[in-house]
This record gives structure tokens, sequence and C-alpha cells, in this order.
């Protein structure tokens, strides 16, 4: 309790109001689980708090926020969430997938439904507390162990530092779990800030599917500082969905790390439908012989979205893939960003990277900045990158009008096509065809 | 073919590695303040002007920062106070060769420079340390209105021209080196091409530094009026020194309405030279600026040759080729600016890392919003021969509306051991193998040279193999 009351000081100390004023645990959101983290989680998120206020807020010439819009970046106005009151209406609002391995829903980071009774033996899905008290030593070894690398480090230490629960997935060694595991992330409240993380560690030969949903439960102006990270052991094979569907207002950091292991295959895809202000970090570590990562986004954005995407490739070992293909249509006046690095560290031969980023312009007021990058130290490599910026085909649009379809819709239709191609890249049908519903609902299709 | 038993390679930069004792009539010193631009400007004779110029371009220099949060570590190796800004004999640059000093004189034969006047040139300038030695255009381009002379002969004798584009399309403040030029430049060329003239044969500049410690800041200024067109070479050498060489330049091209300019480099300074030069054109409507740009030589070169496509129609391409070898860093690129409607831009760049060599590869694309019919292409291969070598790619492209098309591609590859295995089951040795296969990687972009440079590329992409062969 001496860190709690000590912490207390500080925030008083500090002039600065709103998010970073956000008190270690806010009165009784989580209910008993809140007495339950273990000493050490919170003498970490003192270091991280002590993290957060050491580093320097992002500037101009900072490469990893180039092109960015750093006005964005004030979190001054943004409150601690409290607790939901009619959790039954979220629950009921929580209609994705039907076939599942099993649901967990938060609301403003509270747990208020799990249900894992269709789980084998021996898989876990716990919220953060408990995991942190009941398998400690799991927990502590993939909780937040990589550096952050891409730009949002002062905003990861501040998620660390407030964190108040996260889902847990551990599917141990030769577990194959069928159906998909799916996770919800209600935020509620004016200003309310919330800090979704979903932490996923598949051991040896597993292999899972995990889907994790962010939404808006109004049309209110709302802050996510959301976390997730991917481990996968040697051979092990994951699927990850983030479908991303914040309201207009909604400022929102997703910052991702991947690992994998020899012969593991991770596939995931960022779906970012909705939002203000969207930030993404995806860093994938390439760390074993013949390990692949294969990352997706596909990002329709309209009104005035912003969404800037950092990537990161590094293949630490010989004879690892990756592969990234982001498409993004930009209508009315939004904005994106996309940096995207492949590094080839040294030894890394025979790696095998590929990187394309492809921008519809549907509007004259939009605007699409890539940067893709490449590094490479190594030799025997093949490594390509690739970034188009164009419009819509005349002759597509003109074939389909000529069949008599309003050309707005043809427009859709054609955009709905360009991120087929992309939602084509997994394997699951099911999961492929519940998406392609979520996106058709996005273009009014 | 293991990474273990790939030969060495090497390349020969002999050729400009030689140097002679000399004696300078002016020396501004080691290291730079006040006091030194004053010097520079006194006894340059300069203007009022272009000493306030200087002034506040000394000015930005010291306020503008290092730009190692995005470029290399190894510019902090850059001793500023360490380098002498201005050598010279006080020489007034001579039209023939015969009056130009024989001490100097011996430095140009050696290289070559009146011989392929005679054979093939327009026009040729050449730079020793701070000032140009030698100046003059054949009688026939002259007659035509060409004006070609060093820029403080420009300045001078046509300030109508010359003031109203003279840092306008690369101000001062543009960067840290572009400001440390635009304090202490010396030497360089001007040119002015009048409307609908076509000079039929290049104008070349050749840059040579003697001196330790020296730093070289050659200001270019060429203006090719309506329907003109141009081709200019540039050409350098240094001997290698122990210490570090700063050769600084800043080059502005301006094409008015229809206007052709080719700029060619062909850089091959020695490896303890930190070449770091801004060069940017201006393209009027319908108008032409292509940058044909090779590094081969010094430590570390910076270097994004820019194309402002300022009027419809008009159309900008850089085709670039670095050849990094052992402690060299090739950190080159393009910058095209879309200004204007029906803009088109093409960038190809190849490099090729071998030994601990690492090239760069950094571009920026720009188009505004508003725009219609803009068209870039840009294309990046790099080529890595050994295991120590390195290659980065760092664009940055933005586009503003629709109704414009787009489209970078880059690419690493190795010489594959097929190739080479094929070359050598035909009898050709696995050195010979790789000197083919490297010049059949660059050879689309070397056929864009003029014949003799072309010549002289091949020569110095031809590489010396050492070394056994497992």
């Amino acid at each position: 309790m001496t860190l709690y009351a000590t912490s207390e000081i500080r925030v008083q100390d500090n002039p600065v109001r709103g998010i970073t004023a956000l008190p270690l645990h806010h009165q009784g959101s989580l209910g008993s689980h809140t007495s339950h983290w273990p000493e050490w989680f919170r003498r970490d998120q003192q270091k991280a708090w002590d993290l957060y206020e050491s580093l320097p807020m992002p500037k101009r010439n900072d490469e990893p926020w180039r092109f960015a819009n750093l006005k964005a970046l004030d979190l001054s106005e943004f409150q601690p969430a409290p607790p939901v009151k009619d959790k039954a209406f979220l629950i009921a609002r929580s209609k994705g997938l039907t076939d599942l391995a099993a649901k967990m829903i938060f609301a403003n980071d509270e747990v208020i439904h799990r249900d894992v009774t269709a789980l084998p033996a021996g898989v876990l899905l716990l919220p953060f507390e408990q995991a942190a008290s009941e398998h400690e030593d799991l927990f502590r070894k993939h909780f937040m162990t990589s550096d952050v690398r891409l730009g949002s480090k002062k905003f990861a230490a501040l998620h660390r530092a407030r964190l108040q629960s996260g889902a847990f997935v551990h599917v141990p060694k030769g577990v194959v779990i069928e159906s998909p595991i799916e996770i919800w992330h209600w935020v509620e409240g004016v200003n309310a800030t919330i800090l979704p993380h979903t932490l996923i560690v598949l051991g040896e030969g597993a292999s899972a599917t995990v889907i994790d949903r962010f939404v808006s439960s109004r049309d209110e102006r709302s802050l996510a500082l959301a976390v997730n990270d991917l481990t996968l052991g040697q051979g092990a094979r994951l699927s990850y969905i983030g479908v991303q569907e914040w309201n207009d207002q909604t400022t929102a950091f997703h910052i991702n790390t991947t690992e994998v292991e020899k012969e593991g295959v991770s596939t995931a895809l960022q779906m970012n439908l909705g939002g203000a202000y969207i930030r993404g970090e995806s860093d994938s570590h390439l760390l074993g012989e013949g390990s692949r990562s294969v990352m997706l986004s596909i990002n329709p954005a309209t009104g005035n979205r912003e969404i800037d995407q950092r990537t990161f490739q590094d293949h630490f070992a010989p004879r690892a893939t990756s592969d990234l293909l982001y498409h993004n249509a930009l209508a009315d006046s939004s904005r994106t960003i996309f940096a995207g690095l492949i590094k080839v560290e040294e030894h890394a031969h025979e790696t095998d990277a590929y990187q394309k980023v492809r921008n519809l312009m549907l509007s004259d007021e939009a605007e699409a900045n890539s940067m893709p990058g490449l590094e490479i130290l190594a030799d025997n490599v093949r490594c390509t990158h690739g970034a188009t910026s164009g419009e819509l085909n005349e002759d597509e649009l003109f074939y389909m009008m000529a069949r008599g379809i309003a050309p707005q819709q043809a427009a859709q239709l054609i955009v709905r096509g360009f991120f087929g191609t992309v939602l084509e890249r997994l394997d699951n049908d099911f999961l492929k065809e519940h998406l392609g519903e979520l996106l058709d609902r996005k273009l009014n299709l | 073919m293991s990474t273990e038993t790939k030969p060495d390679i090497d390349i020969d930069r002999s050729v400009g590695d030689f140097r002679y004792e000399m004696d300078y009539a002016y020396d501004a010193g080691v290291g730079l303040s006040e006091a030194t631009i004053d010097y520079i400007s006194d006894v340059k004779n300069d203007p009022d002007w272009v000493r306030a110029f200087r002034k506040e371009g000394y000015r930005k220099f010291l306020e503008k920062p290092m730009p190692t949060h995005w470029a290399t570590k190894d510019l902090e190796s850059i001793v500023f106070e360490n380098i002498r800004y201005y050598l010279s004999q006080g020489q007034v640059p001579k039209r023939t060769w015969d009056e130009v000093p024989d001490d100097i004189k011996r430095t140009f034969e050696r290289l070559g420079i009146p011989e392929q006047e005679r054979k093939f040139l327009s026009g040729v300038e050449a730079q020793f340390d701070s000032e140009a030695a030698y100046s003059n255009i054949k009688a026939a381009v002259g007659e035509q209105g060409v004006i070609f002379v060093g820029s403080s002969e420009g300045l001078k004798e046509h300030p109508e021209i010359f003031k109203k584009w003279f840092g306008k399309v690369i101000p001062s403040g543009d960067n840290k080196f572009s400001a440390l030029n635009s304090a202490v430049f010396s030497g360089g060329s001007f040119i002015y091409v009048p409307p609908g003239v076509k000079v039929k044969h290049p104008l070349q500049a050749y840059f040579r530094i003697n001196a330790q410690n020296f730093g070289q800041f050659e200001r270019t200024l060429i203006i090719v009026d309506e329907g003109a067109e141009l081709t200019y070479m540039e050409g350098c050498t240094a001997p290698k020194f122990e210490t570090a060489t700063l050769h600084s330049a800043v080059v502005e091209l301006v094409a008015m309405k229809g206007a052709k300019i080719q700029y060619i480099t062909v850089q091959n300074w020695s490896s303890n030279v930190f070449n770091l030069v801004t060069k940017r054109g201006i393209a009027h409507e319908d108008a032409e600026v292509k940058w044909i740009d090779c590094n081969i030589g010094s430590r570390l070169t910076m270097k994004y040759p820019g194309v402002v496509m300022k009027g419809k129609g008009a159309r900008g391409e850089v085709v670039s080729i670095a050849l990094s070898g052992d402690g060299q860093h090739q950190d080159t690129g393009a910058k095209m600016i879309h200004a204007a409607d029906n803009t088109t831009s093409n960038i190809i760049s190849k490099s090729i890392s071998l030994g601990t060599g690492r090239s760069t590869y950094r571009g920026m694309v720009h188009v505004p919003k508003h725009l219609k019919g803009c068209k870039n292409n840009t294309e990046c291969d790099a080529l890595l021969i050994n295991s120590h070598s390195r290659t980065d790619t760092y664009p940055a492209i933005s586009v503003r509306g629709q109704g414009n098309a787009v489209q970078h591609e880059a690419s690493v590859s190795q010489i594959s051991s097929e190739q080479i295995f094929y070359m050598q089951q035909r009898g050709l040795s696995e050195a010979a193998a790789m000197s083919l296969a490297v010049n059949g990687f660059v050879n689309d972009l070397v056929q864009q040279f003029p014949m003799e440079y072309s010549v002289e590329l091949k020569r110095l992409i031809d590489l010396e193999m050492e070394g056994s062969v497992g």
C-alpha cells in the first residue's frame, strides 16, 4: 500500500490533469479482482509510471512520428473510465461469430462476461489479475517484455502503469483449438480512457485463432491505449484479427508485438473501420529459422480520420519469411500514413521478405503518405517492397455503370473488391465471411 | 557458393590519388568564423550583397543542428574547426591551358582534362581547391550567346540574371550544409543558355581537391532559357589523405519553358572525403530536368538531387548509380516535388554494396492537393555482394487527392549462384563472371551516360577480383 500512497502524492504534485492523473486503480471498477494484483505487478506499474513521466512527448522531427499529426497526442482531456452500469446491454450487443471456442467481454476494462466452457483442457483464457496471481511465472515471462520500438514507448509505458485488466490466452504445447476465441473491448463515457490488452502465448505446435473486437458503446469522445502481444512457440500457428470499430470521435493506439519461433506461422490482420485518430504499431520479430509472419491491414478511411501505421518486419533468423499487405481506401478528408521497415539482421541469410502498401484515392481532399523502408545487413536475401497510390479504375466503373449499377455503389463495390484481396489471405472461410459482412456493413453494401 | 568463399572485390580508385606540393597565396587558415568569411569576401572582392548573403548563411549554419536524427552518426566525425575553408593562388581563370600555371596544369593534364576538351566538349572549367584555374568555352558556342564562367565572375559580370535565381532554387537555410556553402562558397560554374539555343556538345566542370584538411564549396547556377538545351557534366577527384576532407556544393538549375537540362555527375572522390551536396532544379512549363548521378568515391556521400516541377507538363528524372566499397556509405536518392498538373517524374536507382560498404536510397515524392494527371515512377534495386555489405531504402511518398498515379518499387538481391555457375561452365573465372554480372546489373543505366563517360564508368566498375575461390 505504500506504493499506492506514493503514487497518490505524485499525482497531486503533477499539474497535468486528465489521463496522466489516472490513479493506479480506480475505485471499485474491478470489484474483488482489484485487490488481487500481486505486489510485483504494482511495483512494475510504478516503474512504468516513472518511465512514462521521464520520456519526452513525440516531437515534429522524430523520425517515427514523421507526417504524424502531433496535436492528436494531447491526452490531457481524457479521464479514467467509470464502471459501466448496464452490463447486460453490452453483453447482448457483443454479437460476433456464432461458433466460438471461448468468449470474453470487457467493458471499461472490467470483465463483464467470460465463457470458456468449450475450451480444450489446459487452455487458459483468464483476466490478467488472475493470470498474474495464479500463473505468475508464465505471465511474467511474456507480459510486455519487448521493447516498444516504433515510436509509442511513452504511451506503452502509460498503458502499463494504468493497466486495469486484460485477456491472457495460453495454449499449451500441441493443443489445437479449431474454433476462434473472441474478446470484446467496450468503451463507454465522455472522455473515458480504456487500456485493453490481449496477451497470447502459444506453446510448441499449438494452434489458435483469436479475434479482438474494439467497440464504442455510445457516440462519445474517448481514448483507447491498446496493446496486444503475440508469442508463438516452435511450429505454432496463430491467426489474430483485430477488428477496430471505435466511433468517429475516438483516439486509439494499437501497439502490437509478435514473436515467432522456429517454423511458427503468425497471420495478423488489423481492420480499422472506425476512429478519429488511429496510431497502429506492429512489430514482428522473426526469431526462429523458417518462421513466418503475415501482416495484413484493411483501412477504409472516411471523414477526417487519420490512420497512422508503423510496421517492422525484423528478421533475426535464416530462412524466415514475412509478408505484409496493407490496403488503404481514402475518402473525404481522411489521411493515412504508412511507415514500414523490413530489416534483415546479420546472419539472417536466405530471408524472403515482402511488403506492399496500396492507397486507393477516392477524394481530392484525402492524403496518403507512404514510407516503405528496407535495411539489409545480410546477403542471399530476397526483399521487395512496393507502394502505389492511384484512383478508381475508370474501365471497371464504366463496366458496372453500363450494367445499371449506380456510380456511388459501383465505387463501393470496387473498394470492397480492393479489400477482398487482403481478406483472401486468411484461410478460415467462416472468418472470411464474417469479416466480409462487417466490411459490407461499413461500406453500405 | 558460400559466403566465406566469395572473393574480395576492390575497385581501382588510384586514378586521382596523387598530389603535388603547392604554395597558396591566399589561405583563410583553419576553422570558421565571421573573420574567415570576411577574409574570403575581401580576397574575392565580393559586392556588399554577397558579403551579406554569406553572413546570413553562416548564421543559419550555426543555427541548424546536424541532421543525425535521420542521417548517419558518421556526420559527427566532421570537425568544422579543423577545416581550411579557402585556399587559392589568387588565380583568375585562364582561357588557354598555356596560361595556367605549370604546377596546376600538370594535375589536370594527368587527369586527361585538356585531352577530353579537345575531343568532345563545348567548354571546360577546371577548379583547383577554391578557385577555377581554367575556364573556356569554344568560340562557336560563345557566339550563340551562351555564358559559361565561374560563379564569382557570373555574379559580377551578369548580376541581372545571376541575382534573379541565385539562392532561389535552394535557399541558404535549406539544410545545414547548404547554409555552410552559402557562407563560404567559392568556384563552381555560372551558365546561361539563351532562348532556343541547343548546345550540341556537353559543357564540363572538373573539381580537384589538392590540399589536406580542405573544404571545397563550389556553387553552380545554370539557367537554360525557353526552348534551349544543355548537357553539363562534372567530375571530381582528390588524393587520399589520412584526415577528413569536406566537399559541400550547392547546384541550382533553372529550366525555363520548354527547356531541357541534363546534369551528369561522376563522383570519384577519395575515401576520406565527406561529400554533402545539395542539388535541385526548377522545371517550368514543359521543361525537363534530368540528373544522372553516379557515386563511386567518397567516405560518405549524402546527395538527393531534386526537381521542382513548377509548370504544367514539366518532367523530372533522376538516374542514380551508387557503388559502395569497404568503409564507404553512399546515401543517395532523389526528391520529386510536383507543383503543377500533368507533371511526370521518374526515379531509377541502382546500388551495389560490397565488402563493408553501405548503400542507402532516400527518396521523397510529393504530390500536393488539387493537382491532376501527375505521375511518378520509382524503382530502386540494390545488389549485395558480401555478407558484411549493407543496403537501406527509405522512401517517403505523399499523395493528396485523386487523379494521380504514383508507384514505388524496390528490391534487394544478390548475384545468383546459377548465373555465376553458368558463366563458369563456359570458361569464365569466378572473378570475371562476378564482374560481368555486376556490369550487367547497371548496364541499362550506364547506357544513359554519354559514350565517353560510359566507357570511363565501365572501367571504374570493372572490378578487380582477388582472393581464392572455393
